[in-house]
């Protein structure tokens, strides 16, 4: 099992015809990801890639019965873009694209919340249950079938963690990267109660960085509502206060936000923490 | 991005948010012209810099006369607070303070919105407010699709204040500084403290704005307001390049694909003894030149004696980053030590080429961290 996306997955790639839409969308479908359809306005009618083209993300619905949607739009055309595909009623959208206004997303989030569609992102690397979808630009090959469920704010960094639980028989049931920015769609708590709720995951791992306090939000959330084994990782030990550590969100602001207090809330909550991902898996079994 | 005090005011007043008057000047003698100019008899002269506890280092002063302006005036111009050098103050009128209080707006990660924050509180460090006396703090979530109608401008301005009179002050400045705040993408735009005065007006003594590095391509006239430092003008060149660097005052020099794996990177050198000099991501690609631009980047920090670069090869496979990291190697002269660390897609063949090279190579993050302080120690 998995959460979020399975074999039912039907994607579309907003803006397919773009570098980095095309290429992912023909790396997604080599996974075996059901990619049924991308948009580029005006450009309705062609294929990228073998896969067919549509003007907007509604027709990529009514036509081909996409139900998840995948964002590479540059960034002064993100908003639309997510609440283009909120309108036509796809039921998840995840945005790639990173640099995009925190007021848009804002917005484009509350407008995806009146449409009852989830978002994850911007500026992530998306998700995937490996073996069944991949919506995202994460490198599949590295990930295996298995029950352990991962949430984290980075990509390579969770790269690194995978590939460690990876090496030592741990598959993964979904991974999720939720987004480096400080306004992201699902975030720690809504997908442990997702990867909770899943007979699929019997463990779950939570790669956390440093800035604002969602990391010690989690830690009281596991406490109350989680009975699966949890690990933790907060990146960002050595960071300085007031300066952004690549990830718009990962700033220490007025000395909170720091790495220190995350780890003390997960120690307090009983929740492992791991000083170097190769410690992951043992900290899980 | 931050601006100055007197940059924020000046936003505030073409949003028609009262502020007190004040002039900026950059010499003592302009000090004393914006003293006759005011026509007040009493006025404060404020340190303009890029951080807060200016008033607690002596950067803000009341002065009385035309000696205690140039007194003042001399002492603090030039001043360094916290790293900043006071190279321009603003002379503002003096006002006669009834109440203070504390308003603003910011961008707030869990509920994911704008949120207005008001104390009655005002003047102290909100932050000490909300760890101390969480109670004293009122705070509206901002529905981004309705915005602050009037009647919600009203209910968080019976929370501040008493007098209706002031409440009617009080409504068209919450709804200003909300649409000044949206309109020019800020992250934060505070006033503390917002004061009555005992003439009855509603006044912004202070005010500070942040803006969202993410949004400046379409805030041309607040990026023209970014006045970096030195460390910032080194990560803005950086950043030029497709880098994001952070400056420390470490030894080992570190190149990372991706900001979480940079961090953790840095993070286990610390955890092995080591320091690190940096922080850098260098993006998705194997790009020699970006290597080139890189390793430039590193070993312009003449405390770097070792260069550890950790890949972890996903999309761009290992052997692609081998053959990326040996050609922008044959162009680069340097004697520092390279420890290269290798994983993910085709990482065996990645590390095949890299056999034979002068480079350290190590299969793990743990082995190439090792290394890197190892060698680092050995050269001092």
């Amino acid at each position: 099992m998995s959460i979020l996306i399975n074999n039912n997955t039907r994607l579309v790639v907003q803006g397919i015809t773009g570098r980095d839409g095309g290429f992912h969308a023909a790396k997604m479908a080599a996974y075996g990801t059901n990619v049924v359809a991308g948009t580029s306005p005006g450009k309705g009618g062609q294929h990228a890639g073998g896969i067919p083209v549509f003007n907007s993300v509604a027709d990529a619905v009514k036509i081909e019965g996409a139900n998840t949607s995948v964002i590479f739009v540059p960034a002064p055309f993100v908003k639309d873009a997510i609440m283009e595909a909120a309108d036509a009623g796809i039921s998840l959208i995840v945005c790639i694209t990173e640099g995009v206004p925190t007021l848009d997303v804002v917005e484009a989030k509350r407008y995806a919340d009146t449409k009852g569609a989830s978002l994850i992102g911007p500026n992530c690397p998306g998700l995937i249950s490996p073996g069944k979808s991949l919506v995202g630009i994460m490198p599949g090959n590295i990930f295996k079938e298995g029950s352990t469920g991962v949430i984290s704010r980075s990509g390579t960094l969770t790269y690194e963690v995978v590939y460690n639980l990876t090496q030592k028989g741990m598959g993964q049931s979904t991974a999720v990267g939720v987004g480096g920015d400080p306004v992201v769609g699902l975030y720690y708590n809504d997908l442990l109660k997702m990867f909770q709720d899943d007979p699929g995951t019997d463990s779950i791992v939570l790669i956390g960085e440093i800035g604002g306090d969602a990391e010690e939000q989690a830690a009281q959330f596991i406490k109350d509502n989680i009975t699966k084994p949890v690990a933790a990782f907060i990146a960002g030990v050595t960071a300085p206060p007031g300066k952004r550590m690549g990830h718009a969100g990962a700033i220490i602001s007025s000395g909170s936000g720091t790495a220190k207090e995350k780890h003390e809330a997960f120690i307090k909550a009983g929740v492992p923490v791991a000083s170097e991902p190769a410690q992951i898996p043992d900290l899980l079994r | 991005m931050k601006i100055h005090e007197y940059q924020a005011k000046e936003l505030f007043t073409h949003y028609g948010i009262p502020v007190a008057e004040g002039i900026v000047c950059r010499d003592v003698e302009s000090c004393l012209e914006a003293y006759r100019n005011l026509f007040s008899e009493v006025v404060v002269i404020k340190a303009q810099v890029h951080t807060g506890g200016r008033g607690k280092a002596g950067g803000v002063k009341v002065a009385r006369s035309p000696q205690e302006v140039e007194q003042y005036a001399r002492n603090i111009l030039g001043m360094d607070i916290k790293g900043f050098k006071v190279d321009r103050v603003m002379v503002a009128r003096g006002v006669n303070i009834a109440s203070e209080y504390y308003l603003s707006f910011v961008i707030d990660r869990n509920s994911k919105s704008v949120v207005l924050i008001m104390s009655r509180e005002g003047g102290m460090d909100i932050e000490e407010v909300a760890a101390t006396a969480p109670e004293k703090i009122f705070k509206i979530v901002i529905d981004p699709l309705v915005g602050i109608p009037d009647f919600l401008a009203r209910k968080a301005a019976f929370m501040l204040f008493d007098d209706f009179d002031i409440v009617k002050q009080a409504v068209p400045l919450i709804q200003n500084l909300y649409k000044l705040f949206t309109e020019t993408d800020a992250s934060l735009a505070e006033i503390n403290p917002l004061v009555i005065t005992k003439e009855g007006r509603l006044i912004a003594i202070d005010g500070k704005m942040n803006f969202d590095d993410n949004a400046l391509y379409r805030q041309p006239e607040v990026e023209a307001l970014f006045e970096p430092d030195e460390e910032e003008k080194r990560e803005q060149e950086a950043k030029s390049k497709g880098f994001s660097y952070v400056h420390l005052k470490g030894k080992i020099g570190c190149m990372v694909n991706g900001a979480g794996l940079a961090m953790a990177t840095m993070d286990m050198i610390k955890l092995y003894g080591g320091e690190p000099a940096n922080f850098l991501d260098i993006g998705g690609s194997s790009n020699p030149n970006k290597v080139i631009e890189a390793m430039k980047l590193l070993t312009s920090d003449p405390e770097v004696n070792v260069v550890l670069i950790n890949i972890f090869g996903g999309i761009t496979r290992c052997d692609d980053v081998a053959r990326g990291l040996i050609e922008a190697f044959k162009h680069l002269k340097t004697e520092i030590p390279v420890v290269i660390r290798l994983t993910g897609t085709n990482e065996a063949e990645g590390r095949e080429l890299l056999k034979g090279t002068s480079f350290h190579s190590a299969d793990t993050m743990s082995m190439a961290i090792s290394k890197s302080v190892e060698l680092s120690k050995n050269r001092g």
